[in-house]
């Protein structure tokens, strides 16, 4: 029991400008339940990668079952045993229960498969698992906490002593989370080795034996969990002093631009808020708290339910992102690539594709007027290239977000909603992003920000609303921000 | 480094004229009179049909999607304008109407299904394909309708400075595109369209009406198509039109248009639409037979996408070294 299944030393991961992770070691216990815990970006899943070999650390090793690597590869990882339990899953939906455990790896009589077998034998893991479950029906058909439960059972069937579980909680609900609570208590019992990542602080503590803390990229602490209370294992995640490296706000905040009320849809629940002129309204929250589909319904890009919004004091209703763009609403999508840009035209082609109309006459182009809009914006946004015919896939992620956010700028409205505006781009393009935002707010603008880095979000609000689970579960003025209250509210209503 | 990466750049820009002109070589020496003014017009009015079918599926294929309804659409748009002139006796310019209508909303019908119902491209134009050939063949009884006013097969016979008139339609309409794609707002929303659908919708573009608008002119223009191939025969075949969407998507390939939507040049469809005309011509005048220009056809369609997946590989190979 005590000897360690896992030891890291001095793991360190760095990209270009980032330290992802910052000389973390520690040890993993056989036959213990062991949580990671951290904030957005502390490092967690960059860790998890290591382990299954789809990233390779800058330097330090790792020691699995008493032998020593300097990286793993996925194969490697595999062999050695090491299953990974994803918030997404990896079954194949029309196959059966019994045919996603063999998946790959199929029980085979002569050249064809021995679909008795594999269901005998599916059902032999049900039994010494506890899950009744009918191992004939499709995955496709089964509640979510089944089929992450199928995927235990996958990881199960190839005799693993070491299942990573990355926020397996996520989608389940209350109920269905007991049913999985079960099985890893089952799990323990079987001297399976669990690495445990939630943000539901609960949960680590109801499951866990030990607790490691990453905060930004460096190992904190491992602690017993029982001897750690929810306030310390949050101290310990937030961990560092606010930097002053934000823009230090003088602006005057004006009156009330946009009032929603009661705005309900599919991943929202009677959300409702003021905007007000020429301030940073910061959103903070967990991932999947609601907080892009809240920000998408404004913008029109997602249908609203239900609830009413006033915009300059006029009802709006937006039906599409053109008559978000028509009353003055601006979007800076979250994933720049997918969303933001098109990356196989040109920075001047995507900086005015949203206005392409007012550059043009009748249905021509104008160039010039196209042109003396774009090179304006390459210089105001500092956008580095050497010319604005580059195509926007050769640039560089900060270099692309401001090709982005000169395109909303372009449009000229009042409202600009910034959803996660620096995941991952390099510090100093960062900077320049803040340094934006805050002039748009000292011209006027209002701007919504969705963050979750909690430096970013604490620096650069001038108010903040945590949304937890599709409501809003608070809001902090600048005198009470705090990491931990915004930690402690965002988990509320889950 | 930069002056190879330059070098590079321009074979894989225009390999394709190179390859062109080779096989003009060829063809020259495998058979002597291949290189005369005579064949050159040959081939020109021989590819001015398919010419015309591929600025519509260029569109298409920009947007992202693919139209396998083409040569059907083609082949209907006689049969109707046959049946015009012979049955109703109506005036030319009444019947062209009415039949380039027709193919305008059997384009837009494919555009229907690939927006609003959400289909993928390929099966919604591979059944509009099916059932307009099954009508081709009900409205006519599956037999050729000829023995209608003369005057309409004088547009095919007419030459204008030596140049048959159906080649000129098709440099016309070629012109006209290429302008619509590089200077207008509708040409560089079909090419944002087909490079990030949900950047585009998020952008403001209406996204629906883009591709409604791609399909449905890639139906007028293949009417417009079998307007002149009835022209040119005299008769409305049920038939007729078949493999056409082949034709069209093997030039545009050829040229340069990424199937999987946002990028491609008209101008380069050109060169792919004379290649594959030449390709035929050459073949028929060295005696090669039937079955094998068809053989040959089909691996050329094949070498140009690997073609062009190859290029796309070396491409960012070099942007990511850069």
């Amino acid at each position: 029991m005590e000897d360690a299944i896992l030891k890291v030393q001095d793991i360190c991961k760095y990209y270009p400008g980032v330290k992802a992770l910052d000389s973390v070691s520690f040890e993993v216990k056989r036959g213990e339940v062991h949580a990671i815990c951290g904030e957005n970006g502390a490092g967690k899943s960059t860790f998890i990668k290591i382990l299954t070999g789809a990233i390779e650390p800058t330097s330090g090793t790792i020691t699995f079952n008493g032998k020593t690597y300097e990286k793993l590869n996925p194969k490697q990882s595999m062999e050695l045993g090491i299953s990974v339990i994803y918030q997404e899953f990896s079954l194949v939906p029309y196959l059966t229960v019994a045919e996603n455990i063999f998946y790959g790896r199929e029980i085979k009589k002569g050249i064809f498969r021995d679909v008795n077998a594999m269901e005998e034998r599916a059902r032999e893991l049900c039994r010494e698992m506890g899950v009744e479950l009918d191992v004939r029906r499709r995955v496709c058909d089964l509640g979510v906490a089944y089929q992450q439960i199928v995927e235990i059972l996958k990881a199960v069937s190839r005799n693993t002593e070491f299942i990573i579980m990355d926020e397996p909680t996520a989608p389940l609900t209350i109920k269905e989370t007991e049913v999985f609570f079960k099985i890893i208590e089952k799990l323990k019992k079987e001297k399976v080795t669990i690495i445990f990542i939630s943000h539901r602080l609960e949960e680590v503590f109801e499951l866990c034996d030990r607790a490691s803390v990453f905060c930004d990229g460096k190992y904190v602490v491992t602690k017993e969990v029982e001897d750690l209370n929810k306030k310390q294992l949050i101290a310990y995640m937030v961990g560092r002093e606010l930097s002053d490296d934000y823009p230090v706000p003088s602006r005057e905040i004006g009156e009330t631009i946009l009032k929603a009320e009661g705005l309900t849809n599919k991943r929202v629940k009677n959300v409702s808020f003021e905007l007000k002129k020429g301030e940073i309204l910061g959103f903070g929250g967990l991932v999947g708290a609601g907080r892009t589909e809240l920000v998408r319904a404004l913008y029109g890009a997602d249908p609203i339910q239900a609830g009413e919004i006033t915009l300059m004091g006029k009802p709006y209703h937006p039906k599409s992102p053109r008559s978000g763009l028509n009353a003055g609403i601006g979007l800076i999508p979250e994933d720049r690539k997918a969303q933001g840009v098109v990356l196989s035209l040109p920075i001047r082609e995507n900086i005015v594709y949203s206005i392409l109309k007012k550059v043009s006459r009748f249905f021509f182009i104008d160039k010039k007027k196209e042109k003396d809009c774009v090179e304006g914006y390459i210089g105001d946004l500092n956008i580095k290239t050497p010319s604005a015919e580059q195509l926007v896939k050769n640039l560089s992620g900060g270099n692309q977000q401001k090709v982005v956010l000169a395109k909303a700028m372009a449009t000229n409205c009042e409202i600009l909603i910034f959803d996660e505006p620096t995941r991952g781009i390099d510090v100093g393009a960062k900077q320049e992003i803040y340094g934006l935002m805050c002039r748009l707010a000292e011209a006027g603008k209002s701007v919504i920000m969705i963050s979750s880095e909690m430096p970013e979000l604490l620096g650069m609000s001038d108010r903040i609303l945590v949304m937890s689970n599709g409501m809003i579960a608070g809001e902090l003025d600048r005198s009470e921000y705090s990491q931990a209250r915004v930690l402690e509210m965002a988990s509320s209503q889950l | 480094m930069k002056k190879d990466n330059k070098a590079v750049m321009a074979l894989l820009n225009y390999g394709i004229i190179v390859a062109f002109l080779l096989m003009i070589v060829i063809f020259s020496i495998a058979s002597r009179n291949f290189l005369t003014t005579n064949t050159a017009f040959t081939i020109l009015k021989q590819v001015s049909i398919t010419g015309i079918i591929s600025i519509g599926m260029t569109l298409v294929l920009l947007t992202g999607g693919i139209d396998l309804s083409v040569g059907s659409i083609a082949g209907v748009t006689a049969v109707t304008a046959a049946i015009c002139l012979k049955n109703y006796e109506l005036p030319i310019p009444l019947t062209c109407i009415i039949a380039l209508l027709l193919a305008i909303v059997y384009g837009a019908l494919s555009g229907f299904c690939v927006t609003k119902m959400n289909m993928p491209p390929f099966i919604a134009t591979l059944g509009v394909q099916t059932s307009l050939r099954g009508l081709a063949y009900i409205v006519t009884g599956g037999l050729p309708v000829y023995g209608f006013t003369k005057a309409f097969s004088r547009f095919a016979a007419t030459s204008l400075f030596g140049i048959p008139l159906q080649v000129l339609l098709a440099v016309l309409l070629f012109v006209v595109f290429i302008i619509i794609l590089t200077k207008t707002t509708f040409g560089r929303y079909l090419y944002g369209v087909g490079g990030n659908e949900e950047a585009s919708r998020l952008s403001g573009v209406n996204v629906t009406t883009i591709k409604v608008m791609a399909y449905s002119i890639s139906g007028f223009l293949s009417g417009i198509a079998g307007l002149v191939l009835l022209s040119k025969t005299s008769s409305g075949q049920p038939s007729s039109g078949g493999g056409y969407e082949m034709d069209a998507i093997t030039a545009a390939v050829i040229g340069g248009v990424s199937l999987s939507g946002g990028e491609g040049r008209l101008s380069m469809v050109i060169i792919g639409v004379l290649l594959m005309g030449t390709l035929q011509t050459g073949m028929i005048m060295c005696g090669i037979n039937d079955y094998v220009q068809q053989l040959v056809k089909g691996m050329v369609l094949i070498a140009a996408v690997a073609y062009s997946q190859f290029s796309q590989k070396i491409r960012n190979r070099m942007a990511a070294a850069s």
